[in-house]
């Protein structure tokens, strides 16, 4: 999205866009997410996929995990600007290069057609770590988990198998090692 | 056990408790049960709008006018569509408003039921915060926070939507939680290290500018104090913003004027040329920095504000200083006067070649105009009205258009809480309704409305409103038959193609005033004037005052669009040296 308004005044400007993933705590109250979205569109910024869901029964806590576009000052302006957000707890950002966070998406990939192209299609999700969920003798659908390039390329692949559905999330986040972010 | 209180005892009860002594509203179907028990709080009192729009507005010019939060109360349906201007006008300009508004009840919410309306939906993004309250076990707490969420840290707008059967449950009451003791710690991030800076960058500045803005209003009377006290001490030259003006006095010498696209010459020259501006409560507004490339290019900038997502948002500071504008202000005195309790001696050589600059630029005298015996000029009227009012602790508000920036370029503030106008969304129709808010909050106050002739009409019935509360407001019309401003830009800009500028069809201003039962006062000579100002003045009763002038006048200097502070119009002789061309057309 290079004529984001939010930036209106950069935006002749031909800056780098990075891709981050920031993740928000908030309570899980009516209509936040909502606000999280509308903050999104409302000001031009830009959404590649978005996870949700409450993660903390007790204390009522969901954890939003968006991954978006931008120019430093936009990827400043979002976490400042969701901070602001009354139901908001913290806004955590990764750049999607960062090592030292691990990112996820699940897909499932429902396959029609004979047996062999069926085992075949199962057998390119190898390093994915497939899983069968559902099998018939005319079809399978399986579930991966990997980086939103290679279900991109999986989808493509799968296709000369007999892929005829595909559904996925969008992409989770963790902190590798003992901590937490605080 | 306690007694039991319905819904819209405990909203009458939270607005004892957070000393709510006027509301501003319109009776409806869905907040019939809250009108109902209006009566048995004595202590709050109710002002009767013509159009929610109107209340959304006079709880603005309340707010502004006495630093106190307005309240809104407006039912369901239009009655909040009604009023979503004024909020987002609110959320613009950092005005803080709670508003409540009707809804349908809970088991019809979501049928497309008779005046249902997706208020906390439509609200949304004009709002600090919004509540739908389901339970009416919440009620009591969801407002006392939502005057917490309006009135802490950048103050906004807040609305709590409350359906009619909430209205009816009963519950027991819960009085505001005490505030935990935070030492005012909550809105502050910054440290003595960054107060070090800034003092120790003034100290090297030769060429400093103080810029500041609404905030320094927002954070109460103190903090204008603070401002006075630092600009004496420091010697440096001061500009403001729109909604800056009277933190520092208007007619003081090292006062600049107002900056930005109507802003004066030697305030634009000073922020483009400094070598070191301080930011405070401002928030780097497109009509404020012109070009944004071209902005400021040579100086270090320094950002004071409450609210962290400010900056760096639209120009990139060199020291950012988060928190309330009266703390940060004090702080830095203090240091200032333990390290450098000579400072203005040792500063006054230092920047004494950027006075005479600023001099020089002062002697272009930008905001002169050429005269008129025949036509009352807008800007002579604005004199007079200035001259003749300004021993009167006055509070003007304003419309929107030339007539609002004649107004900041000709009526001098020196005090803060004076000057109520619509800065960052630009509300036509404001300063009507945001008088009779201003003068129900200074009722011994003089109040005058500047406006022009087609703003005012967008929110003429609140004449109604300011009569039946005997409320004396004075709505001085500088009319020219014209949208001024839109006129002044076709001409600029849209080769004189004055396309659907003009009001063919105006109402006989004095006719109207006897119509609302009010006075009508009207001024066609530049030798009548005074005395019909002072007619108005000695008046006693609310005024349409029908301030004939000179049609085609164009507000200068100005900023053309797409360019720096240093390349403004000074008047009709410099613009045709200086055509508005290619890019900047295009440009808002």
């Amino acid at each position: 999205m290079p004529n984001s308004k939010s930036a209106y005044s950069f935006s002749n400007k031909k800056e780098k866009f990075d891709t981050h993933i920031i993740v928000v705590w908030v309570d899980n109250e009516a209509g936040v997410l909502a606000r999280v979205v509308g903050l999104f569109s409302g000001r031009g910024y830009n959404i590649e996929s978005l996870a949700v869901a409450q993660v903390d029964e007790k204390l009522k806590i969901s954890r939003i995990t968006i991954v978006t576009t931008g120019t430093p000052q936009v990827v400043n302006q979002i976490k400042l600007q969701l901070r602001k957000l009354v139901p908001v707890h913290k806004v955590a950002d990764f750049k999607r290069e960062d090592k030292a966070v691990i990112f996820k998406e699940m897909a499932l990939f429902k396959i029609v057609g004979p047996n062999n192209k069926l085992e075949r299609a199962l057998k390119a999700c190898k390093k994915y770590n497939p899983v069968l969920l559902d099998k018939t003798k005319k079809s399978n659908v399986i579930q991966i988990t990997a980086l939103r390039r290679e279900i991109d390329k999986m989808s493509k692949d799968l296709k000369k198998f007999g892929l005829v559905s595909v559904s996925r999330t969008g992409a989770v986040a963790m902190t590798r090692g003992a901590d937490i972010f605080k | 056990m306690s007694k039991l209180y319905s819904g819209a005892e405990i909203v009458f009860k939270c607005m004892e408790d957070q000393n709510v002594d006027h509301i501003f509203g319109y009776p409806g179907g869905a907040v019939l049960p809250i009108y109902d028990e209006l009566q048995n709080f004595k202590s709050i009192k109710h002002v009767l709008v013509r159009h929610e729009q109107g209340a959304g507005h006079a709880a603005e010019g309340y707010a502004r006018s006495s630093g106190k939060p307005g309240v809104i109360l407006v039912t369901s349906g239009p009655g909040a569509t009604n009023v979503v201007t004024a909020l987002t006008d609110a959320y613009m300009d950092s005005i803080p408003l709670v508003c409540i508004s009707g809804q349908v009840p809970t088991h019809l919410i979501g049928t497309d039921a008779f005046q249902e309306c997706d208020t906390t939906g439509i609200t949304r993004p004009c709002t600090k915060h919004n509540w739908l309250v389901k339970d009416i076990n919440d009620l009591a707490s969801t407002i006392h926070k939502a005057f917490e969420v309006a009135t802490t840290g950048r103050p906004g707008p807040v609305l709590v939507d409350i359906p009619k059967d909430i209205q009816f449950q009963k519950t027991k009451y819960k009085k505001p939680k005490k505030e935990k003791k935070l030492n005012g710690k909550s809105h502050n991030h910054f440290n003595q290290n960054s107060i070090d800076q800034l003092i120790d960058l003034m100290s090297k500045s030769s060429k400093p500018i103080f810029y500041t803005g609404g905030g320094v209003i927002n954070s109460g009377p103190r903090a204008s104090e603070l401002l006075r006290e630092l600009v004496y001490a420091t010697g440096f030259p001061i500009t403001s913003t729109l909604q800056g003006l009277g933190s520092f006095p208007g007619d003081d010498n090292q006062f600049l004027g107002m900056l930005g696209m109507h802003g004066t010459y030697e305030a634009n020259n000073a922020m483009h040329d400094c070598d070191l501006m301080i930011n405070i409560g401002a928030r780097f507004d497109d009509r404020i920095t012109g070009k944004i490339d071209e902005f400021s290019p040579n100086s270090k900038k320094v950002h004071i504000d409450i609210d962290p997502s400010s900056i760096n948002k639209n120009v990139k500071v060199d020291l950012a200083i988060v928190g309330d504008v009266k703390t940060v202000l004090s702080f830095t005195l203090k240091s200032l006067k333990q390290k450098k309790s000579k400072f203005l001696k040792s500063n006054k050589q230092k920047t004494s070649k950027w006075w005479e600059k600023i001099q020089k630029w002062r002697s272009v005298r930008s905001l002169d105009y050429i005269g008129s015996e025949e036509t009352i000029k807008p800007q002579y009227a604005i004199e007079r009205l200035y001259e003749l009012t300004k021993d009167k602790d006055s509070y003007i508000t304003t419309e929107v258009g030339q007539h609002q920036m004649w107004a900041a370029q000709h009526y001098k503030f020196n005090k803060p809480n004076r000057w109520m106008t619509s800065g960052g969304l630009g509300t036509m129709g404001y300063g009507l309704p945001a008088a009779v808010g201003v003068q129900v909050a200074h009722p011994k106050k003089l109040v005058i409305d500047i406006a022009g002739e087609a703003s005012v009409l967008m929110t003429i019935q609140e004449m109604s409103t300011a009569v039946q509360y005997n409320l004396p407001i004075k709505i001085f019309i500088l009319n020219n038959q014209y949208m001024g401003m839109v006129r002044q830009w076709q001409e600029l800009l849209h080769d004189k193609n004055y396309s659907e500028s003009y009001t063919a069809a105006l109402p006989d201003f004095v006719k109207l005033a006897e119509a609302y039962n009010c006075v009508g006062i009207r001024a066609k000579t530049p030798e009548e004037l005074d005395d019909k100002i002072i007619e108005m003045l000695n008046t006693d009763r609310p005024v349409i005052f029908d301030c004939m002038v000179d049609k085609v006048e164009n507000c200068f200097p100005m900023i053309p669009s797409g360019k720096p502070h240093n390349q403004m119009i000074l008047g009709p002789k410099d613009q045709e040296n200086k055509k508005i061309t290619g890019k900047g057309k295009s440009l808002v």
